[in-house]
């Protein structure tokens, strides 16, 4: 798993690659904590280059959703879901607790 | 029948997805039945390592893969200390976020995507997990 994370105006940027298990995941908690231990809970997650994701890594999501939603319009959104991602965030429930958005530009200018 | 064993550690998931899901090809699965497989197998042992070896180093997970006609069905049996997966309460994946549990859906996860599945602890023994996935996706 590769993640790039990027500080746009708003919002953070960050890029999903590869693979998240339970090997990979702690690295995706990290990666989002470094932006809320910053003071910024907008944060926009670019998966079209997702390969594979585990409960382990919506176990991630949950937790970084939980801590964004306590601040005033703080909020994790997901952009370019692939297929089979998706079908497992529908089997969990996960696509009524994270908003979905086709590509990053609309997730961006939607956050 | 085809059998590998694996070191119970996390950076071999890989590796046990790899295993299973050619296995699931060469069974005749298509598609999501494939994804189906790695995901279920891969919460098996994720659940393995962490609740029958509890983090401890130098266990393995065997596992043993049964091709069917366009089905498949994978038993993984572990050394570690008896835990009774079947026992977990179902989580609720309705809930809003407030009261979105963290636990359980690896657990979850397993019985929903496959057709039939078997906890059995065998005390001193360790686990044996057995699951069975049929095709959905008939050619």
């Amino acid at each position: 798993m590769e993640i790039k994370t990027q500080r746009l105006k708003h919002c953070d940027l960050l890029s999903v690659m590869g693979k998240v298990d339970s090997y990979t995941a702690p690295d995706l908690s990290k990666a989002i904590e470094a932006v809320t231990k910053e003071g910024r809970y907008k944060i926009v997650l670019d998966v079209s280059k997702l390969e594979y994701m585990s409960s382990a890594g919506f176990r991630a999501l949950l937790v970084g959703q939980k801590v964004c939603k306590r601040y005033n319009r703080g909020e994790v959104v997901l952009a370019a879901v692939p297929t089979r991602i998706m079908e497992a965030l529908d089997l969990t429930g996960f696509t009524t607790l994270f908003k979905i958005f086709a590509d990053v530009t609309l997730a961006v200018g939607n956050i | 029948m085809r059998t590998a064993i694996f070191p119970a550690a996390f950076d071999q998931l890989d590796a046990i997805r790899l295993f299973a899901g050619q296995a699931a090809r060469d069974a005749g699965l298509e598609g999501s039945d494939i994804d189906a497989v790695e995901l279920a197998v891969d919460e098996a042992c994720s659940n393995i390592i962490e609740h029958a070896y509890q983090g401890m180093h130098g266990g393995d997970i065997e596992c043993t893969c049964d091709l069917g006609q366009n089905s498949l069905t994978i038993a993984l049996r572990d050394h570690g200390v008896p835990f009774d997966a079947s026992a977990l309460p179902f989580p609720d994946v309705t809930s809003n976020l407030a009261h979105r549990k963290l636990g359980g859906l690896g657990v979850y996860l397993i019985r929903t995507l496959m057709d039939e599945v078997r906890f059995e602890p065998l005390g001193k023994s360790g686990n044996v997990l057995t699951m069975t996935i049929r095709g959905k996706h008939p050619k």
